[in-house]
């Protein structure tokens, strides 16, 4: 059975027609063409498919379409402002926080989510919003550096690229 | 190259090598753009599934097709018969598998027919139509009960019943060395198996043209070794084959070989007409596996009271799976390379690989070293506490020295151990906290116990000789540069996640004095680019690195001509820089890349040079001699910092100090990223990670109940890069992927005996065992907790060779392709 839902996804309203049980993970890939998202365990458990709904992460492979009708959702084909990368973006390139990159949209979008909420946060906070995402190449240093320096940079810190 | 010059020198030329740059794949990866396979569509393309075996070892006696096909929106289902009869494996002496099993299953997982169909979901209904009559075996799932049931066999062949390989290699007399000990051990150890978990599960996209030629595009570290087999299996020419390795989402050696979903996608788009791409479920990732091998050890080392090895004696039962895979490789690698890092005058190693009616284990990161280094180091701590000496200082007396071969006949050129053990030491102030903690009051039973534990490892920089024999390059790239100023680099190696597309940027940008933004990389595609056997043995950025100098200094050589022309000057006076060629004394007639490439194209014609890389033959001469030779050794020292809790059992890692001597690190970045994933991935085997198997399934073949570290358990990680220009690197560089895995499961291990007194001889280490161990100690007995016991076993009569030990080794050996 198809059901016909609207859904706003990166400030662009989009009407799909798809089986009520098809999750927004696969309606954004499949659908949508949104293929940022990636799918890791299909059990809501790596935080691989994190999108943000209303500002807040949300595991796209544990999500229904149809239950989010009227809210906001961020991919991260979303993140940056046209060309102009988001701060966080930036600093996971430029200090190697994305190693085969897979895990990275879900960690970037949980991370954006973490700095709206405390733009200043420490160590400790970082890895505890970043609990939930695994990822398996870096050993998380890279990244919790990236998200630091990303705070840093947002909140006129002066740390600006002299990492190094 | 410009190894001529001394390394201060060379480090001040330097205009890429050592800086910290962004991947170049980084800004794709950073907005989501990266597309791995699962995000490639075609049109008209259909999604296959396949229907995979409930039972771990049973006959196939009926396979019905019927109700699948006639099931709406299915365009093809196939089976064994519809493929050629035709064994495979990815070592040529370990041809025993089939993509969909014809006659026997042999493990939960084994794949016995395949959908293709308009969506997933109706192939995945298609294959709960299929009906299988399967005669049910008795599923072996363990190495004693493996070998306990001869009659019942997995495979046929192999060097017993489900003995899959046994070897036995002595260097020196052994019993000797034992007898001039003044310390004997003998430990026995077990390192449970474990799964890489790459984020990305395996997915593949096949395309049979309507001209017979077939496409494919998988997340594969080895397109070449993919293509190569894909020709056999499908019985084709291997002409009319392209794969493809799309950007990889992880991989660690577990997409490393063809698998059933490559070759059923292959299948069933040729016989459709259609794209097919079959995605991986992670229940799916988990039966692939090939990963870490559990391994029971038994290990007996003599010392003298200063604390040097006088020879050491290993044992090793490996737990195989249901194939071959890399094993007989795997099997070799529990024994050869834990000489390369102490002075071990005498060495014995005996090894036995057994079936079981388990997924199939391979090369993981570290790839059938972490175990025996597990046993190694854990015992040197032993030996260390006995003889009343620091492990630190005890394995800073030892190192092996540079340029000298090993008892085993490695070629050790040069080693940074020294230097590692030194700068972990100070960094992580372990003398004081090693002697200090040591020397406590017994704490009450609620305390939480503070720790530190050490460990030091070897590997190999690439594997000397390819898996099946050749004497072709291990790697090549094709440089082009045309008058727009852009180089273009094709080689076959596949980026994992590693950086390897980047590398192959930096090592022709420095060469060429231009920005690895102006290099255009063009990886693993069969089709466009020359062979690099793949992503696996730390062998990439050493073998496509030293081909592509070559083929960069090969252009640079002819542009070099044509610009001195013009200029006037000797080509030798020519210096490359700042996208400019000119000489440093008159910069302002220097003539910017473009123009120089220009002036070399309108000399030569077309601009486009080969690059070509094998190693040195270094093996020795002896039979199995080939496994093991590399072109040179990592090497790494580790500390661990962590707290235990004697109520809960609870293991706390706080800090992880890592030094690893990296050659050269052509850029700290990256090599920092691959020792911290390392050190990571080590922490996950030491204390969570395990491959394990209850009633004869999986016991957690999902990542809800397969545990890894998150950031939570991950401590902070600090590393120190130690560089030694080794002759054999790229700019003097080694590898970095894996080695720095190696001593972290000892280090922990030996950390917690510091903490709270229990020996752990078993990985992963839970609370549960710590608590045991607590009990035993409680009761008086022998605090340690591992396996009791070893099989009763036969290993061959050994092959006795000669020790090499301490022989000096060329310092740069003869490399085919370089002149």
């Amino acid at each position: 059975m198809k059901t016909r839902i609207g859904l706003t996804v990166n400030g662009e309203p989009h009407e799909v027609l798809v089986p009520v049980h098809k999750t927004l993970l696969e309606v954004l890939r499949e659908d949508l063409g949104l293929t940022g998202t990636k799918h890791g365990c299909e059990l809501g458990e790596c935080g691989t498919c994190t999108v943000l709904v209303d500002g807040e992460p949300v595991l796209s492979c544990l999500a229904l379409p149809a239950e989010l009708a009227g809210c906001e959702i961020t991919t991260i084909e979303g993140m940056a402002r046209g060309r102009r990368l988001h701060p966080l973006q930036q600093a996971f390139a430029e200090l190697g926080a994305a190693q085969c990159g897979y895990c990275t949209p879900g960690i970037l979008l949980t991370a954006q989510a973490l700095l709206a909420e405390r733009p200043t946060p420490t160590r400790q906070e970082i890895k505890e919003a970043l609990a939930g995402n695994l990822c398996r190449c870096t050993g998380y240093t890279k990244i919790l550096d990236a998200v630091e320096l990303a705070a840093l940079r947002m909140t006129g810190g002066s740390r600006v690229g002299d990492r190094r | 190259m410009s190894s001529d010059h001394a390394p201060s020198e060379r480090k001040h030329e330097f205009s890429v090598v050592g800086r910290p740059l962004p991947k170049i794949d980084a800004w794709a990866k950073v907005v989501g753009e990266t597309k791995y396979t699962d995000d490639l569509v075609l049109p008209r393309m259909a999604y296959g599934k396949l229907l995979r075996s409930p039972h771990g070892h049973a006959l196939i006696k009926r396979i019905d097709t019927t109700r699948a096909r006639e099931l709406l929106g299915v365009y093809a289902v196939i089976t064994g018969a519809d493929l050629p009869r035709v064994k495979f494996g990815i070592l040529p002496v370990s041809q025993d598998e089939e993509a969909l099993c014809t006659e026997k299953v042999r493990m939960v997982g084994d794949a016995v027919a395949a959908v293709a169909a308009v969506d997933e979901e109706t192939a995945e209904r298609a294959c709960r139509l299929i009906d299988v009559e399967y005669e049910v075996l008795p599923a072996l799932m363990s190495i004693e009960a493996s070998l306990a049931h001869p009659e019942i066999r997995i495979h046929e062949y192999g060097d017993g019943p489900n003995v899959h390989k046994n070897v036995a290699l002595q260097f020196g007399d052994v019993e000797a060395a034992f007898a001039k000990a003044d310390l004997v051990r003998e430990d026995v150890f077990f390192y449970e198996g474990n799964t890489h978990l790459p984020m990305e599960q395996h997915a593949a996209v096949a395309h049979a043209g309507p001209d017979g030629k077939l496409t494919l595009w998988s997340s594969t570290q080895t397109p070449h070794y993919v293509h190569r087999l894909l020709a056999k299996i499908l019985d084709m020419p291997a002409a009319h084959i392209r794969v493809v390795a799309a950007p990889v989402g992880g991989a660690f050696g577990g997409k490393i070989e063809p698998f059933a979903h490559e070759i059923a996608a292959c299948r069933l788009s040729q016989l459709t007409g259609r794209p097919v791409k079959i995605a991986c479920t992670r229940e799916e990732v988990f039966y692939i596996h090939r990963g870490r091998h559990p391994v029971l050890m038994w290990l007996k080392t003599g010392f003298t009271r200063r604390g040097d090895i006088t020879g050491s004696h290993i044992k090793t039962w490996l737990d195989g799976g249901a194939y071959g895979s890399y094993g007989v490789a795997s099997t070799f690698y529990t024994g050869i390379i834990n000489p390369v890092t102490y002075k071990m005058p005498v060495y014995k190693f005996e090894g036995a690989r057994v079936f079981t009616n388990k997924p199939p284990c391979g090369p993981k990161r570290g790839h059938g070293t972490p175990q025996p280094r597990f046993a190694l180091e854990c015992q040197i701590d032993k030996a260390a506490e006995q003889l009343g000496l620091d492990p630190a200082a005890m394995r800073r007396r030892i190192v092996t020295e540079p340029f000298t071969k090993t008892a085993n006949h490695l070629t050790v050129t040069t080693t940074g151990l020294a230097e590692c053990i030194d700068r972990v030491v100070e960094a992580s102030g372990w003398r004081d906290k090693w002697r200090g903690w040591r020397s406590r009051t017994t704490a009450s039973p609620s305390e939480k116990r503070r720790g530190v534990g050490f460990a030091c490892s070897a590997y190999m920089t690439g594997a000397g000789t390819a898996i099946y024999w050749n004497s072709m390059p291990h790697s090549g790239v094709l440089l082009r540069a045309d008058r727009s100023g852009v180089v273009t680099i094709q080689c076959g190696a596949t980026d994992i996640g590693q950086g390897s597309d980047s590398i192959l940027a930096y090592l022709p940008a420095e060469v060429l004095g231009i920005d690895p933004k102006d290099v255009h990389v063009h990886p693993a595609d069969t089709s466009l680019t020359p062979v690099d056997l793949g992503s696996y043995s730390s062998r990439v950025t050493l073998m496509c690195g030293m081909a592509a100098i070559q083929a960069a200094e090969r252009l640079r050589n002819v542009i070099g001509k044509a610009v001195a022309n013009k200029l006037e000057v000797g080509p030798g006076e020519l210096v490359f820089r700042d996208r400019k060629v000119g000489v440093p004394d008159e910069w302002d007639k220097a003539v910017t890349f473009a123009q120089a490439v220009e002036l070399g194209e309108a000399m030569h014609g077309v601009l486009a040079f080969p690059g070509s890389y094998a190693p040195p033959k270094r093996a020795g001469k002896y039979k199995g001699g080939t496994i093991g030779p590399s072109p040179c050794y990592s090497f790494t020292a580790c500390v661990v910092e962590l707290t235990v809790d004697e109520e809960t059992g609870e293991i706390e890692l706080h800090d992880v100090w890592i030094a690893h001597d990296i050659g050269r690190a052509l850029n700290p970045l990256l090599v920092e990223g691959q020792t911290e994933g390392s050190v990571y991935m080590g922490i996950g085997e030491a204390l969570m990670e395990g491959q394990v198997f209850r009633k004869g399934v999986h016991k957690q073949p999902s990542m809800l109940d397969y545990k890894s570290p998150t950031t939570l358990e991950t401590p902070e990680i600090h590393t120190v890069l130690v560089e030694t220009d080794d002759p054999e690197g790229p700019f003097g560089a080694k590898e970095a992927g894996q080695g720095p895995l190696l001593p972290v499961p000892p280090a922990i291990a030996n950390a917690i005996y510091h903490a709270v007194g229990v020996r752990c001889d078993e990985v992963p280490i839970t609370p549960e065992m710590i608590l045991r161990g607590l009990e035993l100690r409680r009761q008086g007995k022998a605090v340690r907790v591992g396996p009791e016991k070893i099989p009763v076993f036969k290993f061959k009569e050994p092959l006795v060779v000669e020790s090499a030990f301490g022989q000096p080794a060329e310092a740069v050996a003869v490399r085919p392709f370089t002149s």
